[in-house]
């Protein structure tokens, strides 16, 4: 493709090496400078690691830096790692932490035109213009993937139309009627949206749709194939986390090979998640990245638990930013469900609370052949909780289900199962059965 | 004169009723009388057993979720409305009948009727009220 590959910011993302790396030296320089001086956890932090802002000098001297964890944000809730007085924050956003309180994110005004402009290259890289009519379909709210997405495509200048998630005969009629050139949803919902136009007789080689961004859940090439047949356009692969600034972080190209990282904004590491030691190049494991270029967040080497690598040789599309390979795991038990990050601690407390106890339970993940992603809870009835009264029964199962919905957003099945019947690996219990074909 | 019930959680797969009744004639344990209610995913099997504290024991040690439940049995007379009459006794007080299984014994012309009712006491001066005879616990095992 070479240099008519589309694209947003051919500056950015066709920079050239040498200079690439000392644009992102000096706001490595920069950032640390500035959380030292504005964040006093990180003040701490530095100063527990030995490291002054003097010794940073550049990306050479990066593996010094402490790394940053979803533990930090937690420590600080909700707002103690902003690095700006709260009159400069325009947004918070949020996501589910592993117990209780979830995790919080500020932007700046500055960190939301920066991340149009990264959501921008983002949906530029799949040959989105302003003609384009882009239905963004990932939910509005305090999940980052609408806003992303929203602002992105409205800076290219496109026509957003902000259906949100749900409702998918109506978004199906929208498709047809105002001509969507462009979706972005979750993969799994790309295929449910396939599957119901079907159903209503629609014909997708007809429709004008051209390329579909689709992130936000863990997905395979199969899918790619299965999603690209259904809905007659290109499926790209996105890659973003709220902590570092929500979608935007990495993208496809129409090479389909790997995720460009934006990286003059956010700068990736791969690292053992066993020793924080780098990984060899181009060896699988835990994505680590430093945004900092933030305003209001900036995070160093902010531990994302999400397992990749970088793929070393330079992309057929000619940008010079490296890429990544799709993400291939995770380095903890966080599931992600429907865009919906799940921990099976947060099940765990609310089985508590409704138990008064802690049973034994495991989580089923399954992703019905053209559907959404479900989860089952499978809890074990102990004696304390059995009663011979089905009502009672019911009742229970009722709550747990009632529970995980008004504290996660999440719709699952809850089924009740006897005692021992969950599979234990040398007497602990798995707690998660993911069955979702995720073969790379 | 109440009588116990065993109740045993049960899964919807197959093999686990018939695991039940191998544990309990493991232990010697007789069955009078049973009912099982379902839903799609799970059972709940409610046994009346001639030794409950075995039977609870050997369901115990194999495994299942089982407890102990308070009801009441009585006899009644094996014809119709014989259990309406019975019926109206209770929800004439306006006790709530959780739910009822009846059996035809081998005492010559009457049946068997097990209650749940969370009021026993009350539920128990009323069927009595009614001229209703209650079995007890040892009649019931010995049936």
């Amino acid at each position: 493709m070479g240099s008519d590959t589309p694209c947003w910011n051919r500056e950015a993302e066709f920079m050239e090496g040498a200079r690439l790396r000392a644009l992102q030296s000096e706001r490595l320089r920069e950032c640390v400078k500035r959380v030292y001086e504005k964040v006093p956890h990180y003040r701490r932090k530095l100063a527990a690691a030995g490291v002054k802002p003097a010794d940073i000098q550049g990306l050479d001297d990066i593996g010094r830096l402490p790394f940053t964890s979803k533990d930090d944000l937690r420590d600080t809730y909700p707002f103690g790692m902003f690095a700006v007085p709260m009159e400069e924050i325009v947004r918070i956003h949020a996501s589910s932490g592993t117990t209780g309180k979830s995790t919080v994110v500020g932007y700046t005004r500055a960190d939301v035109a920066m991340w149009a402009e990264v959501m921008a290259r983002t949906l530029g890289a799949g040959g989105t213009h302003s003609a384009d009519f882009v239905q963004n379909s990932y939910g509005y709210g305090l999940f980052t993937g609408g806003l992303g997405a929203h602002y992105g495509a409205e800076l290219i200048g496109a026509k957003v139309i902000p259906t949100s998630g749900g409702q998918t005969k109506r978004q199906i009629q929208i498709m047809q009627d105002f001509g969507t050139t462009v979706l972005c949803c979750t993969p799994s919902y790309a295929l449910v949206i396939g599957e119901e136009g079907k159903e209503m007789g629609v014909e997708f080689a007809k429709l004008p749709l051209r390329v579909g961004f689709f992130g936000a859940e863990p997905w395979s090439d199969s899918m790619r194939g299965e999603i690209e047949a259904a809905l007659h356009c290109h499926a790209l692969d996105i890659y973003g986390l709220s902590e570092i600034i929500g979608p935007g972080v990495g993208f496809e190209c129409l090479e389909k090979s790997g995720l460009h990282i934006n990286e003059d904004h956010f700068y990736p590491e791969v690292i053992n998640p066993g020793t924080g030691e780098p990984a060899p190049d181009g060896e699988l494991g835990e994505l680590v990245f430093t945004a900092f270029t933030k305003e209001a967040l900036p995070l160093l080497r902010y531990r994302t638990r999400d397992i990749s690598r970088v793929i070393p040789e330079q992309c057929a599309c000619g940008r010079t930013v490296r890429r990544i390979e799709r993400v291939t795991g995770r380095t903890d038990d966080m599931l992600i469900i429907r865009g919906v990050n799940v921990f099976p601690s947060q099940i765990e407390e609310i089985l508590m609370r409704v138990e008064g106890t802690t049973p034994n339970y495991v989580l089923i993940v399954d992703r019905k052949p053209r559907g959404l992603d479900e989860l089952e809870v499978q809890v074990e009835v102990s004696e304390q909780v059995f009663s011979d009264e089905m009502s009672k029964l019911e009742t229970l199962a009722g709550r747990v289900r009632t529970e995980i919905d008004s504290t996660l957003g999440l719709r699952v099945a809850v089924r009740l199962v006897e005692p021992k019947s969950i599979e234990r690996s040398a007497g602990k219990a798995k707690r998660v059965v993911d069955r979702r074909d995720l073969g790379r | 004169m109440t009588a116990i019930q065993i109740s045993v959680f049960l899964e919807n797969k197959s093999g686990r009723l018939a695991e039940v009744l191998r544990a309990l004639a493991g232990a010697g344990v007789n069955i009078r009388a049973l009912s099982l209610a379902e839903t799609i995913d799970y059972g709940v099997l409610r046994l009346i057993v001639d030794k409950p504290h075995e039977a609870r024991k050997a369901l115990g040690d194999a495994g299942f979720t089982v407890s102990e439940t308070e009801v009441i049995a009585v006899e009644m007379p094996d014809r119709p409305g014989g259990l309406a009459g019975i019926v109206d006794l209770v929800t004439e007080k306006g006790l709530n009948i959780e739910y009822l299984y009846a059996f035809v014994g081998r005492r010559g012309e009457n049946a068997i009727v097990v209650f749940r009712i969370d009021e026993v006491a009350a539920a128990l001066a009323a069927l009595q009220g009614g001229g209703v005879r209650i079995l007890s616990a040892d009649e019931l095992a010995a049936i």
